[in-house]
């Protein structure tokens, strides 16, 4: 039989493959394996802490954002001398996207590497993983963006710096019902996503409590692009406001579909509409929508405006709120380090468990009893002003 | 090898599973995680290799089975309240594995026979859809935690339980498709409509090679909930099942050692790449990519024996 060309190309290119990887592929995999595995130590003159985030997957943005805020407070801790005349050395690992990568980065940051404390991740469902893990080994661990209420939970080694789900969706029961005054709200979750089912549960428990009406609960799964029908099941019933408790691609196009399917409502969303993109996606149609929010740019404060600034310098963009909560994490354990004068994990908790009225990016932050922190949150429309609630 | 001879081989292995778990905590945890990795992976390898490998029927629900296992598992243990460590884990570890596996094998038998009437392509989306469909199911619980996950599972699986099911599968799969019984899967595989000429109830040979495998990928979705402690649905994906499918592809479609060894070595090779930080799944993709170049029998093609191993490399010495 008479080979294609393509097939005598193929048939080239792996006999060249194979003379460059020897006599069988195994061998060849064996070689890559002993080569990676040659790992290396830390240091004395330094304290080594683990970062875990998606830094590549599904939610590669948000770790991304992750990594910025952490590395730009280990970057100035060092230039002013370090923590208890230490370095801060910051080990950062992937997770995929993927809990059960969480899971594994963060017993090897723990086992292998020795980190002190543990900073990460944005999604509760990688957090949860993660968890368990640093309890049982006594490593404290602060999530910078986890507001699944489940997080803190595990054990009294695992701490936050975020606010939770339900504090959320009071915060935006209460935006709606008291300072909008309406009464009749629908709602449009993510049902793959575990934190948009979360807070639209919160939401609706707060809102009935004050005795506002859910008239219609309409679901969507990640990654759609069409949401014509529930939008029009929506405007049958008639709200006076959508509740969209997800992320702001699918938010933004629920919106704008929702606007050329003439519904004239105000929209409103949680800290997953926190994006550039937002904008970018929705355009001229997020005009009258709400969200609430960790921090908002043009907060006065002095350490937000240092925050804002330092960023922009470094990484060219503007923080969002996911790298200001990280900020805040890292910041918190350092200073926590400071005050324990140890890295010594029970000593450590203790420190970061006292931590009162810490003036971070994101709110003033004091640990409460739960081991999450009691701070205040931001309600931003969409455009140039925002208020705070 | 005869089957008593295989007897005393599951014997002994699952006596070194156990005396290696006494040692256990001499393991640093990073190391032991990857091995338990391993292990659950070389169960959900093997018994995907009966389905995919020695009958010839292209599966892609694996991870749903999986799910089912895993959700199964840890609503007994956690409802019967087993702690880590206490004696009650010896019984109710195994009681909610084995549950975990029939729930599994049921589903199994439900995907397996409407899918009957399909091959190829057709089975293949059929059953990937079949996989999708648990795992929706399961993100639509509310009792099951949804998509916030089952939070709470008594982390149960050491070593010992998971190499004991790992010898168990092993033993079973690999006695099955060497029985005489066993011979019809091959024959289902190699040309259906013979076997069927030959008075093989082919209908038959491929429901049970589905419950068995569903089943023990159920068994391996048990000790998977049970190590990590926390499942979500998305753990479930077809992602996931195409995972398997690899392993089974690159091992070398039905044959049980080399499957083994692809799935051991598909679990160390990400890990081992982790120093080159974001490159390394580029790393994973490409030796994948090179692998089925230059070796598209799998690793190890369908047989794996020295003589056969060794006349190989003798041949790819020679020049092409």
């Amino acid at each position: 039989m008479q080979p294609l060309p393509l097939d005598s190309y193929l048939n080239r290119f792996s006999t060249a493959i194979r003379a460059c990887l020897g006599l069988h592929p195994l061998v060849a995999l064996c070689g890559i394996l002993l080569l990676a595995g040659c790992g290396g130590g830390g240091g004395d003159n330094t304290i080594q802490i683990g970062e875990y985030s998606s830094l590549t997957g599904t939610a590669a943005t948000f770790g991304t954002s992750t990594h910025k805020g952490a590395t730009l407070v280990m970057q100035e801790t060092n230039a002013s001398g370090g923590v208890l005349g230490k370095q801060i050395k910051l080990l950062t690992e992937d997770t995929q996207s993927k809990p059960e990568e969480a899971a594994t980065v963060v017993t090897k940051l723990i086992t292998r590497d020795g980190v002190k404390a543990v900073v990460g991740e944005v999604a509760s469902g990688r957090t949860l993983a993660a968890a368990p893990i640093c309890q049982s080994n006594g490593v404290p661990m602060i999530t910078p963006s986890s507001t699944n209420p489940k997080v803190t939970q595990v054990g009294d080694y695992i701490f936050r710096v975020c606010f939770t789900d339900d504090f959320q969706g009071d915060v935006i029961a209460r935006f709606v019902h008291n300072s909008l005054n309406l009464k009749r709200a629908a709602i449009l979750k993510d049902v793959k996503n575990e934190y948009s089912v979360g807070l639209a549960h919160y939401f609706a428990q707060s809102f009935k409590q004050m005795g506002g009406e859910v008239v219609v609960e309409q679901a969507y799964s990640e990654g759609d692009n069409d949401f014509k029908a529930q939008l029009t099941a929506i405007k049958a019933a008639d709200p006076e406001i959508i509740i969209v408790p997800g992320y702001y691609n699918e938010a933004a196009l629920i919106v704008k579909q929702g606007r050329e399917l003439n519904i004239k409502v105000p929209f409103m969303g949680g800290d997953g509409w926190d994006s550039a993109k937002l904008l970018e996606i929705g355009g001229a149609s997020m005009e009258g929508t709400y969200y609430a929010n960790h921090y908002s740019t043009s907060d006065p404060r002095p350490v937000v405006q240092n925050f804002v600034k330092k960023f922009h310098e470094k990484y060219n963009e503007t923080p969002d709120a996911i790298a200001a909560l990280s900020y805040d994490a890292v910041s918190i354990l350092m200073d926590a380090i400071r005050r324990a004068g140890s890295t010594d994990g029970p000593k450590l908790r203790d420190a970061i468990a006292a931590t009162k009225d810490f003036d971070g990016v994101s709110g003033t932050i004091t640990i409460d009893n739960n081991r999450n922190a009691s701070k205040s949150a931001v309600v931003l429309a969409s455009g140039p002003d925002d208020r705070q609630e | 090898m005869g089957v008593h001879a295989t007897k005393v081989v599951l014997l002994a292995a699952i006596a070194i599973s156990f005396i290696v778990s006494l040692f256990q905590s001499q393991i640093n945890p990073y190391f032991l995680q990857i091995i338990i990795y391993i292990g659950i992976n070389i169960i959900l390898a093997t018994s995907l290799n009966l389905i995919n490998g020695y009958a010839g029927q292209f599966s892609l629900g694996h991870a749903g089975f999986m799910a089912l296992g895993g959700y199964t598992g840890a609503v007994v243990s956690t409802t019967l309240g087993a702690t880590p460590g206490g004696s009650s884990a010896v019984i109710i570890l195994p009681l909610a594995l084995v549950l975990g596996g029939i729930v599994a094998a049921l589903a199994g038998l439900l995907v397996g026979i409407p899918s009957l009437r399909l091959r190829g392509d057709y089975l293949a989306i059929t059953t990937l859809g079949f996989g999708e469909i648990i795992r929706v199911v399961i993100q639509n619980l509310d009792f099951l935690g949804g998509a916030r996950g089952f939070t709470g599972i008594p982390k149960l699986t050491n070593f010992f339980w998971v190499f004991s099911v790992v010898s168990i599968t092993v033993f079973v799969i690999s006695n099955l498709v060497n029985s005489s019984y066993g011979k019809g899967f091959l024959a289902v595989r190699d040309d259906e409509i013979a076997a069927q000429a030959m008075g093989i109830n082919t209908t038959k040979y491929k429901v049970v090679a589905f419950v068995t495998g569903a089943f023990f990928a159920g068994v391996a979705g048990g000790l998977y909930a049970h190590f990590v402690s926390y499942i979500n649905p998305q753990q479930f994906s077809f992602i996931r099942s195409i995972e398997i499918v690899v392993m089974v592809i690159v091992g070398g479609m039905g044959n049980t050692p080399g499957v083994i060894i692809a799935a051991a070595l598909l679990t160390i090779l990400p890990e081992a790449l982790r120093p080159i930080a974001e490159y390394r799944m580029v790393i994973y993709s490409l030796s994948l990519v090179i692998i089925m170049i230059t070796r598209p029998q799998g690793l190890f093609g369908r047989e794996l024996s020295l003589r056969s191993l060794l006349g190989r490399l003798r041949k790819q010495a020679m020049p092409v």
